[in-house]
């Protein structure tokens, strides 16, 4: 069976991270955030199985488990505040919850 | 098999890409599940048919479709189109995109000191729930419990005055 270099499966985690991060810092839709930090977390996941790859090992595996029940927890609780700050303000730009600037 | 793992990479990069170029929020959705299907392809090459079969369903079919019904929920038309277009100038995208490029550079120089071929195996789901039941049944309890947490902090915050 062929062989694949680990640095390869990590240098693509780190791009997909890093494009989950500019998606982060560039977008003003709230939904888009979100979605971007699911990028980063799906990243993260890879990131998780690369290095079970590497060892052979099922705990890489264990971890995209935690990893995926986290981006399920926290999906639902972003998708209610978003729904939550739509109902209050109409719109989905971040700017506008900038009221606790001094 | 190698070749599988370059082309699914490739695509789950562009797909990515264009991710956070959308201006419409239902195409950026569909390419991030063309993205996350395109993971789930690396896992299953990597030698972990139980992530990649948890990726596709959990990940590209349950979270994503639960943005689909809060983009249904939020009803955002061509108005936002515009919008979206206005905030996407270079300018905002030119010092964020650097500062990741920054940090993508640092990640690269650490990782190109790694030298190490994997050849995958398979580890199936016999040895992953073999361990899940048995040294990590507490990460299990505390999962459940963070999923519960989550289900009435979401009902709480959706929830009509």
């Amino acid at each position: 069976m062929e062989s694949i270099p680990v640095e390869h499966g990590l240098i693509l985690a780190a791009i997909l991270f890093s494009i989950g991060l500019i998606g982060v810092l560039t977008r003003r839709n709230i939904v888009f955030v979100l979605m971007s930090l699911e990028i980063m977390l799906n990243a993260g996941g890879l990131a998780f199985i690369v290095g079970a790859a590497r060892w052979g090992h099922a705990e890489g595996q264990i971890m995209f488990l935690m990893i995926i029940t986290l981006a399920a927890a926290e999906v639902a609780v972003g998708l209610g505040l978003i729904i939550q700050m739509f109902r209050r303000y109409k719109t989905v730009d971040i700017n506008v919850l900038s009221e606790m600037k001094g | 098999m190698i070749a599988l793992f370059y082309i699914a990479g490739a695509i789950a990069v562009i797909a990515t890409v264009a991710v956070i170029l959308q201006t419409n929020i239902v195409h950026g959705l569909l390419y991030l599940i063309l993205s996350l299907l395109a993971v789930a392809v690396i896992f299953y090459v990597l030698g972990a048919p139980f992530a990649a079969v948890l990726e596709a369903i959990v990940y590209a079919g349950a979270i994503m479709v639960l943005f689909l019904f809060v983009i249904m929920m939020l009803n955002l038309g061509q108005h936002t189109r515009d919008q979206e277009r206005d905030w996407l100038s270079p300018r905002g995208w030119i010092a964020p995109s650097i500062m990741a490029a920054i940090l993508l550079g640092q990640l690269l120089t650490v990782l190109s000191s790694i030298d190490y071929d994997l050849v995958p195996e398979q580890v199936g789901v016999m040895e992953v729930s073999a361990l899940l039941f048995g040294p990590y049944v507490l990460a299990v309890e505390l999962a459940s419990i963070l999923l519960l947490a989550g289900l009435v902090a979401a009902y709480h915050l959706a929830k009509t005055k």
